[in-house]
């Protein structure tokens, strides 16, 4: 099983939702998370007082899905999250050891 | 809101005591009665004005504060506003209005209300023409209230509640009431001035006043920690765009009300409380374009309340075009200081007390020369004299603002010597709505 973590723009989310729906995909995690990449974050200015808010808001999505879906699952998403401009994200994949589903104690696999 | 409180009542008494009896029912027969929409119209008019302190004010300046100051702000203005209601009616509205007294002070017959009952009668702009003497009190008590509370927009995030307290008893006291009487009674210095000082309904008292003194306050108490080092930016521009609105609904019975009539007077002073306000909006976010901002929200509420502050001492001394050129105005010069002039200074005036109300009221106190004139489609006479006009409206001005400077400088001394003035380094971290009030705005 891997574990995929994708941080992706906010207003992306319902794309990149459709679009692992389509691969399959029977759930996932979304947290609004804030960071920074290369965007390296924002200016507001308030009556000419000037905040560099250095981090920006962004969507953190995790999925864990079998092995041979992921690189299925790590390019839906790179095709529905991408706009080709600065600070579209990343996506990660981990090594998951196990899963279980609390209400009926199904592991691995059938938990998911 | 000149020519007040001579008191045609205790002219009826004077002749009543000397007189027989037919000249006593005669003297009776004479004294005007006031006119029910005048009446009507001063009771709304101030209520407006409260509107515009509680919630206002309250809401304006604590949607500009950091979440953990929200509440703070909101009792502060609450109580400091209440605290001078009563003191207004146990002594100011005598050593402003009462009978008698000097050019700086009136004297002390009218402390406690003693001798006002509800058939007295203030005077008004015309002759023979009154309200009743309970309506002008009131009405009056929502400046004194007002303009304490504006001086809170120099001072949040750092201030102790009590050193707030101490500091409007004694401002009120030294500062407010002598102020009001100068410009606005009948035996004031800045009343009897030739020509005399023109001030509609409160720039010099109002807004100059509180804006000189949060100036001075900002500076004994200091930047607040962090300041130009963390993010301070204001944590609910919908709470300060509802302040807005109702700040400028409520500056209808300010300005409009200070006619203390339902005239022609008033309808001017709301025409161009509408138009005035609408020109700041929009230059002071036509100033932020120019200096290389985009039009901001935050913007255009300071727009309106600079604006606003500056149509205030013109308001029924100008047309509706001169109000627009006063409000362009401030707006601009205000948003000048505000956006390019303060973050130069080592000067911590939080909210901009003094950058909108302070200059905004300067520049309505000198234009108010300029709308007056009759080719700028002002009310003056034919032969109204710009230049000696002018040069009492800067006299006003430097009276205002130097004695405002003085008085609050021993008043925030007084406060700070009771109370310590500031609080904690650890309070002003973690917030004062926890470390002053133990609650806060918002639980979730």
């Amino acid at each position: 099983m891997k574990l995929v973590i994708a941080i992706i723009k906010p207003f992306k989310l319902d794309e990149v939702r459709e679009a692992l729906t389509e691969v399959g995909v029977a759930g996932m995690t979304v947290s609004e998370v804030k960071g920074f990449g290369r965007q390296k974050g924002q200016t507001e200015i308030y009556r000419g007082a000037e905040y560099s808010t250095n981090m920006v808001p962004k969507i953190k999505v995790e999925v864990v899905c079998a092995t041979d879906l992921a690189p299925r699952v790590v390019e839906a998403i790179q095709a529905a999250a991408n706009t080709g401009a600065i600070g579209d994200g990343k996506i990660f994949v981990l090594d998951v050891g196990q899963a279980v589903r609390i209400r009926t104690g199904e592991t691995d696999h059938t938990a998911l | 809101m000149k020519r007040l409180i001579a008191p045609i009542a205790a002219g009826a008494t004077a002749l009543l005591a000397a007189a027989p009896a037919w000249a006593q029912e005669a003297a009776a027969a004479a004294a005007p009665t006031p006119d029910k929409g005048d009446t009507a119209w001063m009771m709304i008019s101030t209520v407006l004005v409260m509107a515009m302190i509680v919630p206002g004010l309250a809401l304006f300046y604590g949607g500009l504060v950091r979440t953990k100051n929200m509440l703070s702000v909101l009792t502060q203005i609450l109580a400091v506003a209440s605290f001078a209601m009563i003191i207004w009616v146990i002594y100011g509205y005598t050593m402003a209005f009462g009978d008698g007294g000097n050019a700086f002070i009136a004297g002390f017959g009218k402390a406690f209300l003693a001798g006002v009952t509800s058939a007295s009668t203030a005077a008004t702009f015309s002759d023979g023409v009154v309200i009743p003497e309970y309506v002008f009190i009131a009405f009056q008590m929502t400046f004194a209230a007002i303009t304490v509370s504006l001086v809170v927009g120099g001072l949040v995030e750092r201030l102790k509640f009590s050193a707030l307290m101490v500091f409007a008893a004694v401002w009120l006291t030294i500062v407010y009431f002598p102020i009001a009487h100068m410009v606005w009674a009948g035996n004031g210095l800045l009343f009897n001035w030739s020509p005399a000082a023109l001030d509609f309904a409160g720039g010099t008292v109002v807004h100059i006043n509180a804006g000189v003194s949060a100036l001075v306050g900002a500076l004994i108490l200091g930047p607040r920690l962090g300041y130009k080092k963390e993010i301070m930016a204001p944590h609910s521009l919908t709470m300060t765009l509802i302040g807005t609105g109702l700040l400028w609904v409520g500056w209808f019975g300010f300005n409009a009300g200070s006619a203390l009539e339902a005239n022609g007077s008033a309808a001017l002073a709301m025409v161009n409380t509408f138009v005035a306000t609408a020109a700041g909006v929009l230059f002071w976010m036509l100033t932020e374009r120019v200096l290389g901002h985009k039009g901001s929200l935050l913007g255009a509420c300071s727009g309106a309340i600079a604006g606003l502050v500056a149509i205030t001492p013109a308001a029924g001394n100008s047309g509706p075009f001169g109000a627009i050129l006063l409000g362009a105005v401030a707006a601009i010069l205000c948003a000048i200081f505000v956006v390019n002039v303060k973050p130069k200074l080592a000067l911590d005036d939080s909210l901009d007390a003094f950058g909108i109300h302070g200059i905004g009221g300067i520049i309505g106190s000198i234009g108010t020369a300029f709308t007056m004139l009759p080719s700028l489609g002002g009310p003056g006479a034919a032969d109204y004299a710009l230049i000696p006009q002018l040069g009492t409206q800067v006299v006003a001005v430097l009276i205002a603002g130097g004695w405002a400077a003085v008085g609050s400088a021993i008043a925030f001394s007084i406060a700070k010597a009771v109370t310590g003035l500031r609080v904690a380094e650890e309070v002003e971290r973690e917030g004062l709505d926890l470390g002053e009030h133990g609650e806060r705005a918002y639980n979730y």
